[in-house]
């Protein structure tokens, strides 16, 4: 890297998400303003629609690996893929195995892969950027542990490590934070009433930790845990990890009504 | 066994409402994790063992032919006899024609989730004999007349008020009538009427935990005995195991041993490991007078050759299971057949096809705690994944899933068409909830409403509308 382009930093495609795109536009501005705190330059490739997690999970290989080429040009241009989410960077990861038969999609795709990353680990281990931090959240939060990043990118102590630099926050640690809130794409969908139970147990240990709010790194399962959440009348706010960090968990949390 | 796969959702749903099951559940799977993670936690090699089992099995699939007939000659050498099963009727067929042969009336068995798998009990049964598992938990489920829930912990579905009414029901004919409660005086009881079984059976019959290539032993593993009672009382012996079983010799097996104890039931090693190498030698004071070992196929020789070979290195811990969280929601009998959960789900659908257990490989949320735990480093998740691609080149889906996938595919390889689609739904979801925040009924979703839960509304604008509006980079 030259004087002039260490000076500039890193430039970042940023990986929306389908789900923050339509969901949850404050985590991607969110995302954005943690990753310029950090000196980057970020870019959204217009062309991203969704990473095609859906379509590979489901066996539908064949519209997985049209998604996957269109993220590898789209990204390609860029020093890193990042995105505010361990199952979009996880789905990113898994694109050579889409291409058996092409050896040029295998190495375009892996060598995406490697420079592709989770949101905090890559404000941490990549950038070093836990000082760029500067936030305020008062009360006590727990923290999911979403199983993509956690099991697939070792996504754990980083986003723990980028809160404790939030000022008045307080982490308890939740039973099963590890453990899958029932979310799983399109299993919450096809199987509700399995998915109903698992998130039911979830908000359950989140409520018992006495929280105001409950953070986690990926909407998927945000959007799951507050939809029990906010069904079981719980008064715990969820918010994007992200939105904590960059100082915009000020307005109402994922599933609230709007503040009068 | 007969398989129930195919009536998964409504096996899960009724499991779900089963107060007793989920008391039983919540108690099983806690102790479980709690203990592998102790073990393995306090043993430091943990991770170098599982990297050198990968490597033994492995290399053992690699040669499998080759080891099978090394440990077939081996046991005939010993005075034993192999006898080579393609499928689950072949199996029944050589089981039933030793136990005819030896004009048996009474069989033992230890556990084998393989005589489960090709059905050994129904079929001896069938031919007028009695058939008595001897591991508790075994007994317990024979006695309810359910199939097993797990493949190490059989009736661990099972409440102590439900084994307490099942013996008070069971073993009055034996003359025990007082009804127990204690855990200790129901094992005792159980153990007091199966010692008559075990001196009165002709024939025992045990699974396999390894089959040792170099000296033709059979290995198994249990923490009450019964298996060893089971293999040295009776007059003839059977050994039932699937052709995966064997391993070229005993250093690799005690490698396995290592982290087989230590992933099932988080203990260092089991109360027992025996090794039965073959009948009663003129010199022995006991053991059978007939030693048969039959090697199962039944499917296990295709996974061989294709992408589901990894499965094959499976020695049975039921650590998948075990930290499974939809097994963990609604146990081993909604996924209708002998193996649950994780594992059950890869071989479910391959040993008995994919249109019988088509729901399996789709109920999993692909969190990957499974593979996270195998100590054979099973990639769980994705054999689940390349299942799930099977079934949709066979076209196995509901056509609403499939339509669903279709309409979204169509659409998020347009992205013009994408950005107004999503426009329009982030606004129509956003004016939906309301002021609320969220939705309770939504067109199209109302199956996530189904999980008791509700719909966070969006906020209104997308993400790539806002970023365009206020001159993001990357629309330059």
């Amino acid at each position: 890297m030259t004087t002039s382009e260490s000076r500039r930093g890193p430039r970042v495609g940023l990986l929306v998400t389908c789900l923050v795109d339509v969901y949850r536009p404050d985590v991607g501005f969110a995302a954005v303003r943690l990753l310029e705190q950090a000196g980057c330059t970020v870019v959204v490739p217009t062309r991203q629609t969704c990473c095609g997690q859906p379509a590979h999970n489901s066996g539908d290989n064949i519209t997985a690996a049209e998604l996957a080429r269109a993220v590898i040009t789209a990204f390609e241009p860029y020093d890193y893929l990042v995105a505010p989410s361990g199952s979009c960077v996880g789905s990113v990861h898994k694109y050579p195995d889409l291409f058996p038969h092409s050896a040029e999609w295998q190495s375009r795709a892996r060598h995406l892969a490697d420079r592709s990353f989770e949101l905090f680990r890559f404000l941490t281990d990549v950038l070093g950027a836990g000082d760029s931090v500067q936030a305020r959240f008062p009360g006590r939060v727990t923290y999911h542990d979403s199983c993509s990043g956690l099991r697939q990118l070792g996504v754990k102590a980083q986003p723990r490590e980028l809160l404790r630099r939030v000022e008045g926050l307080e982490l308890v640690e939740m039973e099963d934070a590890e453990v899958c809130c029932g979310f799983g794409g399109t299993f919450c969908v096809k199987y509700p009433e399995i998915s109903g139970r698992m998130v039911a147990d979830k908000a359950k240990a989140a409520e018992a930790t006495g929280a105001d709010a409950l953070l986690g790194g990926d909407l998927g399962c945000l959007l799951n845990m507050a939809g029990r959440l906010k069904a079981a009348g719980s008064a715990v706010r969820v918010y994007h990890t992200a939105e904590v960090l960059a100082g915009m968990a000020d307005g109402p949390g994922i599933g609230d009504a709007e503040a009068d | 066994m007969e398989s129930h796969s195919h009536e998964f959702v409504q096996r899960a749903g009724a499991a779900l409402h089963n107060p007793t099951l989920q008391s039983a559940l919540a108690r099983a799977k806690d102790g479980f994790v709690l203990k592998r993670f102790n073990a393995v936690s306090a043993l430091a090699e943990f991770d170098a063992l599982r990297d050198r089992a990968v490597e033994i099995k492995n290399h053992t699939l690699e040669h499998l032919d080759h080891y099978l007939e090394r440990y077939e000659a081996a046991v005939q050498r010993n005075g034993g006899q192999v006898h080579w099963a393609a499928d689950a009727e072949e199996a029944r067929n050589i089981v039933r024609d030793i136990c005819r042969e030896a004009r048996a009336r009474s069989v033992i068995k230890g556990k084998s989730m393989v005589g489960e798998e090709v059905g050994v009990n129904e079929a001896l049964e069938a031919d007028g004999l009695e058939v008595v598992e001897t591991d508790l938990g075994e007994y317990i489920i024979q006695l309810a007349e359910e199939p097993p829930s797990h493949i190490i912990a059989p009736a661990i579905h099972k409440t102590r008020e439900e084994i307490s009414e099942l013996f008070h029901r069971f073993h009055a004919k034996y003359g025990y009538k007082k009804k127990l409660t204690e855990v200790s005086d129901l094992v005792n009881e159980a153990r007091q009427v199966l010692r008559q079984k075990y001196l009165s059976a002709d024939v025992g019959i045990t699974g396999a935990n390894f089959l040792v290539a170099e000296n033709g032993c059979n290995i198994i593993v249990t923490n009450e005995g019964n298996g060893d009672l089971t293999s040295t009382l009776p007059r003839v012996q059977i050994v039932t195991a699937g052709i995966e079983k064997v391993v070229p010799n005993m250093e690799d097996t005690t490698t396995l041993l290592r982290l087989l104890g230590r992933s099932a039931t988080g203990q260092d090693i089991t109360s027992y490991t025996s090794l039965f190498s073959g009948p009663r030698r003129p010199a022995d004071p006991d053991g059978p007078e007939a030693y048969h070992v039959v090697l199962i196929d039944n499917g296990r020789s295709a996974m061989l050759g294709d992408e589901f070979r990894e499965m094959l290195r499976c020695i049975r811990c039921g650590a998948c299971i075990n930290h499974c969280p939809v097994y963990g929601a609604i146990g081993g009998h909604a996924y209708g057949w002998v193996y649950p959960g994780p594992m059950g789900s890869v071989l479910t659908p391959l040993t008995l096809g994919l249109r019988e257990a088509k729901d399996l490989p789709n109920a999993c949320t692909l969190n990957g705690r499974c593979q996270e735990v195998c100590p054979v480093r099973i990639p769980l998740p994705d054999l689940l994944r390349n299942l799930r691609h099977r079934q949709f080149q066979a076209r196995l889906g509901t056509a609403r899933t499939r339509w669903g996938l279709a309409a979204w595919g169509w659409l998020v390889r347009r992205p013009a068409a994408y950005r107004l689609v999503t426009r329009v739904q982030a606004r129509m979801l956003a004016a939906f909830g309301g002021r609320r925040g969220y939705l309770t009924r939504v067109p199209l979703a109302g199956n996530w409403m189904a999980g008791g839960r509700v719909l966070p509304a969006p906020q209104g604008e997308t993400f790539m509308s806002a970023w365009k509006r206020r001159g993001g980079r990357g629309h330059e």
